[in-house]
């Protein structure tokens, strides 16, 4: 697919674990504009492993090779560990799946945002307090002098990736990987989570790489979803209706239908799945 | 087979003491699957460890099989109702091998050894009998579920608790789980309780649906209520809706930011 201006672009992404025969990663190749682009897979498809190799946060033991892995438009790979820390939170981004790890568990709400503010933008620790609290109250927390005060642990979930979102707004990214960012939170908040996540996309032209192993969420959410499956992309789908390969059929009839019951889930069928293989 | 009434359970002392369940009555027919859905904190895993008997300072009264149970069971009641917990990484313990596991309810309850039982159990959940000598970190997240739920029969209750059983697995897997549970209630006619935050899981499994907010029940649904897309809450429809159709609210209505 083409892709004018692409932020991220990737040519044969493949990453290895020490001495493991099997790529973690296999041959992934992938372009991403200033839009909202799905990885669903099961676990141990890859599908993290991906987000953070783009990060560059895989631990010295994995080997990453690609043709090319660019990000607007010049390349990651050779970049050192110190150009990348400038380019992490603040031009790319990572959400994790549970905010009570990736919050700092002792610094307050508000000194954390205020300390995102001050790292990337040179300004004072009171201006940055002013807009940090400016911050939290677009993410529509409602108590924001209150929550500015609190710990990471006395927040809820949904709350805390809220948080990670508003220090995300502070320094605009161009792309925003966010991996499982709701499945730690409950149904009711999940949606507020999304919608905030995708205000953040469209006002900055951010590109988002929303990484989840529910299919139908993703694809509801994005304009266009990877299906991984044992290291590789299998498929490409703008709708979960022109699903072709067994394994994205499979994911997607596992999942139970409360309009359309039926008395046994259809498991996958692996067999057939390893057959069709890595279909375009 | 289960009948509570007004059950309460709270927890802090003083100023502190909070209500989390606030009297709640309900009743499972012998061999019926009855779901309890809603959010995090809203009480229904306490319903829950209440039956099987893990939290002790309930009020009201709980009936199983017909007998009345006290807030500190029994030994013989404690036989009535076996649990399976959400994650199978944390209710396993993890330096035992599965045969030990499996073996511990027997030796716990003073009946025998249960070595000998063990086998069966396995395969009763479509697992090879040679996984008796591995441990858990050696089996996938399915499989020790699956384990898990052994464990849960090993001591035949007619009464299975089921606190969010596959909310830590893959849809694919959580799809195999799902089936052999059903294959399992059918063969014994066990009853199930099954608690879930996801309605799509409860509509598949059960002839019944409480929804819970905040300590009370607020809906009750029907295997045809659901198929139909009847609701007689607004939460319980916003936890319909995005059962049936994923997030799609989310792109139609997605107001730019100032």
């Amino acid at each position: 697919m083409p892709v004018d201006h692409p932020i991220l672009e990737i040519r044969d992404l493949s990453v290895r674990f020490g001495r493991a025969k099997i790529p973690a990663v296999n041959g992934v190749s992938l372009t991403v504009g200033a839009e909202r682009v799905g990885i669903v897979g099961e676990s141990g498809s890859g599908k993290s492993t991906l987000g953070r190799a783009v990060m560059r946060l895989l631990p010295p033991a994995a080997r990453i090779e690609a043709a090319a892995m660019d990000f607007e438009g010049a390349p990651l790979l050779t970049r050192s560990e110190k150009a990348m820390r400038g380019l992490r939170g603040n031009r790319m981004a990572l959400i994790m799946q549970d905010p009570r790890y990736s919050l700092n568990p002792v610094l307050t709400v508000g000194k954390q945002v205020a300390e995102a503010a001050t790292l990337h933008q040179k300004i004072s620790r009171k201006q940055a307090t002013a807009l940090a609290a400016d911050m939290l109250g677009r993410v529509r927390i409602a108590d924001v002098e209150r929550t500015m005060a609190l710990y990471p642990h006395q927040i809820s979930g949904g709350m805390g990736q809220r948080v990670m979102i508003a220090m995300m707004l502070l320094s605009k990214p161009r792309l925003v990987i966010a991996d499982e960012p709701t499945s730690a939170l409950d149904v009711s908040v999940r949606g507020d989570v999304l919608r905030l996540l995708d205000e953040l996309v469209r006002e900055n032209a951010s590109a988002l790489l929303l990484i989840s192993h529910d299919i139908r969420m993703v694809a509801s959410f994005c304009e266009r979803v990877l299906v991984m499956y044992q290291g590789r992309v299998v498929e490409t789908l703008t709708r979960l209706e022109e699903a072709k390969h067994p394994y994205t059929r499979g994911l997607i009839a596992a999942m139970p239908d409360p309009k359309h019951p039926v008395s046994r889930l259809p498991v996958l069928d692996r067999r057939a799945i390893n057959e069709a293989g890595a279909a375009p | 087979m289960i009948d509570v009434e007004n059950l309460s359970v709270s927890f802090g002392q003083g100023t502190a003491r909070t209500q989390v369940v606030k009297s709640v009555s309900f009743s499972v027919r012998k061999g019926e699957t009855l779901g309890i859905v809603g959010e995090s904190g809203c009480g229904k895993s306490t319903v829950l460890r209440s039956l099987a008997g893990l939290d002790r300072h309930w009020e009201g009264s709980i009936r199983l099989g017909g007998e009345p149970v006290d807030p500190d069971r029994r030994r013989e009641q404690l036989l009535l109702a076996q649990m399976v917990f959400q994650d199978p990484y944390g209710s396993i313990h993890p330096r035992h091998r599965i045969q030990r596991v499996l073996a511990e309810p027997i030796r716990a309850m003073d009946k025998g050894p249960g070595w000998d039982r063990v086998g069966p159990a396995l395969r009763q959940v479509g697992l090879p009998e040679t996984f008796a000598d591995r441990f858990p970190h050696q089996l996938s997240g399915g499989q020790r579920q699956r384990v898990a739920i052994a464990r849960a029969l090993m001591l035949e209750p007619e009464i299975l608790l089921l606190d969010e059983p596959t909310s830590a697995l893959d849809v694919s897997v959580q799809a195999e789980v799902l089936n052999l549970l059903c294959d399992l209630r059918d063969e014994r006619n066990l009853t199930y309780v099954l608690v879930s935050h996801d309605l799509s899981v409860i509509a598949h499994m059960c002839d019944r649906v409480l929804v819970m907010q905040r300590g009370t029940f607020v809906d009750e649904l029907t295997k045809d209520d659901l198929q139909r897309g009847i609701t007689h809450h607004a939460y319980s429809q916003m936890l319909f809706e995005e059962a049936v159709n994923g997030l799609r609210t989310v792109n139609e209505v997605a107001p730019v930011l100032n």
